[in-house]
């Protein structure tokens, strides 16, 4: 569904994707892990339109989405609850949670989306009139998750969802990526966490200073020695 | 020694220095308090007097702020060329009224046609020049150092003044510019009085009240049309789609663009809106002050950005509440003061408040960024 190839990123003269190529399934939790600043958000803005690439494609089915200006990619299906959450901070909870919705225009699907939402995260409806930026870090990071749900989209990009997260809150998130995965919701998830990551997903990749060094399906990188010593803190 | 604690020595070293000035130069610009107390007991009435003064002007102040502090909120910068698009408002509007003949005839029916026309082609004007500035003078600079951005906004009030007074020398287009060049101020008519006249009523409202106070059709034109606008903008910032784009695009501006708002065209509405309030603060004021001049963008420009960082500059509310202060500060010196030092006591006013409470009366203190 969502695939790159030979994807190369820069800032400035910094050359932070050299060649990435992934692709991500129907249906399908695909992991991407890997340590810090090894280009992992770099990949997610970039699908996102926010970065261009200097070459390579990022298609979706057919659609060239490289080509796309940033505000058009949403309208295609490609959601993200980014890294740092983002959230509006003077905005109620449920004016982000619309704001998710932005690109839609039907009303009756974006109120089912709304109550689909907050039964997942049922703290977010307690909050509703409450301004985001007073917001604690875990219910910060719902709202991310539930206002990219909003624009009810094709793929769900999550930018490492159990940053800062108290271990009980992270069990949740991962519970609720699992929940959403199977209401049908393809999701490329990034982690630094690869152990919890690899846990939940189908597939995944290993990035390294900007290039795939490794990718399998989850239960054979959980046990691959590489993995083990460099991700999940195996000696 | 803490960052923070070596920052309010700095901050209250300058506060005193501000003061001592103020101080030293008090007497000169008419700072003598047994004085105000004794013209004030003298004639109280004329504290209401100032106040209305003060109320109408800080309304004009206000709607100029509004572009200052809509552009701030969102990109960042200080529109340094604001105060001009307000000046090329005011000159727009005089030479509609004085193309359609407004300015001759004597029937009010014409007269109210002619002001309509002249607050439509002012606010498209204000609003189509101030996009046109943005797209060629900022959106380029969007992502350099914001001293880029500022330096092309000084650059861009150059252009407006000098087109300004290369207008007011045109007198082909308003025959009461007469031949002594665009330097010198101009007469804007005094329609609203025109108006009044044809209708055998005085300009003053309170005229045969027997209250000694002037309240003029012109005040109450100046506030009605300041409150509709700032009404109808809140509205709009709060409840439409395009308000809601704005507000989230000041916010986070990444987030934004992941959401698919169009953050371009966000900008350029931003920029069209505060320009056509301009625009409509061009012909208000002209109306009110009866002057028209090149230079008239400066002081406007200088108290309104300072009306919107007294309120909490990005805030709307608080660039409403800012101006109504500034307004009031600024008839208030005028009036019991010394007119000549108004300009200097707005200026502390600046320099006090982003040296003690740079986020203003109604600004945000904490999870301005998240
Ligand atoms: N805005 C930026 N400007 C310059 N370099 C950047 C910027 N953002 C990230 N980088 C660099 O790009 C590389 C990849 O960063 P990033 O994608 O944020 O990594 P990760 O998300 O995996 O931690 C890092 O070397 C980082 O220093
Ligand atoms: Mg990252």
């Amino acid at each position: 569904m969502l695939e790159l190839t030979d994807v190369h990123t820069y800032y400035g003269n910094i050359h932070a994707l050299k060649g990435i190529s992934l692709k991500v399934d129907d249906g399908e939790i695909v992991t991407l892990i890997g340590s810090n600043g090894a280009g992992k958000t770099t990949t997610l803005r970039t699908i996102q339109g926010l970065l261009r690439p200097r070459s390579g494609s990022i298609k979706l089915d057919d659609l060239e989405l490289h080509k796309l200006p940033s505000h058009q990619v949403a309208a295609k299906g490609i959601a993200q609850s980014p890294e740092g959450r983002m959230i509006f901070p003077r905005m109620s909870v449920l004016e982000n949670l619309e704001m998710g919705a932005y690109a839609r225009t039907d009303k009756d699907g974006i109120q089912q989306d709304l109550e689909r939402v907050f039964g997942l995260f049922p703290r977010l409806k307690e909050r509703i009139k409450q301004k985001g930026g007073t917001l604690s870090g875990g219910e910060q990071q719902m709202l991310a998750m539930g206002r990219a749900l909003m624009a009810r989209p094709r793929i769900l990009l999550l930018d490492e969802p159990s940053m800062g997260l108290s271990p009980i809150l992270v069990d949740l998130i991962f519970d609720t990526i699992v929940a959403i995965n199977k209401e049908g919701t393809t999701i490329l998830l990034v982690e630094q966490n690869a152990l919890m990551a690899l846990s939940i997903a189908h597939r995944g990749y290993v990035i390294q200073t900007g290039e795939i060094i490794l990718t399998d399906n989850a239960a054979k990188l959980q046990e691959n020695e590489m993995v083990q010593k460099s991700y999940l803190g195996v000696e | 020694m803490g960052k923070a604690s070596k920052l309010n020595i700095r901050r209250i070293v300058i506060a005193a220095l501000v003061l001592y000035i103020v101080l030293l130069l008090g007497p000169i610009a008419g700072f003598d308090i047994p004085n105000i107390a004794a013209a004030i007991q003298a004639n109280p009435l004329q504290l209401v007097q100032f106040l209305i003064i003060g109320l109408a002007n800080g309304a004009i102040i206000a709607i100029i702020g509004l572009g200052y502090t809509m552009v701030y909120g969102i990109i960042e910068l200080v529109n340094f060329a604001h105060g001009d698009v307000y000046m090329i408002g005011v000159f727009t509007s005089l030479t509609v009224l004085s193309l359609t003949g407004t300015l001759d005839t004597d029937s009010p029916g014409k007269i109210i046609l002619g002001l309509i026309l002249a607050l439509v082609i002012a606010i498209a004007v204000g609003a189509g020049l101030n996009a046109t500035v943005e797209r060629v003078a900022y959106r380029r600079l969007r992502n350099s150092s914001r001293l880029a951005a500022l330096i092309s906004a000084i650059g861009v009030s150059f252009i407006l003044e000098n087109t300004g007074l290369i207008w007011a020398a045109q007198s082909w287009l308003v025959p009461s510019f007469g031949t002594t060049g665009g330097a010198s101020q101009k007469v804007f008519p005094d329609l609203l009085g025109k108006i009044m006249a044809a209708y055998g009523l005085d300009v003053n409202l309170l005229a045969n009240t027997g209250i000694a106070l002037r309240f003029t059709i012109k005040d109450l034109m100046v506030m009605v049309l300041a409150g509709a606008m700032m009404l109808a903008l809140r509205l709009f910032v709060q409840n439409t789609k395009m308000g809601k784009a704005m507000r989230a695009t000041a916010q986070n501006r990444d987030a934004a663009k992941m959401l698919g708002i169009d953050i371009d065209w966000v900008i350029s509405t931003t920029f069209l809106i505060g320009g056509g309030l301009a625009g409509a603060a061009g012909l208000m004021a002209g109306l009110y002050n009866n002057t028209a001049w090149w230079f008239m963008g400066f002081r406007a420009g200088l108290q309104s950005f300072t009306a919107a960082v007294l309120g909490g500059i990005g805030n709307i509310t608080g660039a409403m509440l800012g101006g109504i202060l500034i307004g009031l500060l600024a008839s208030f010196s005028d009036g019991y003061l010394n007119a000549r030092w108004t300009n200097a006591w707005v200026f502390a006013t600046l320099v006090l408040i982003l040296l003690f409470r740079p986020s203003g009366l109604l600004g945000e203190q904490v999870g301005e960024k998240a």
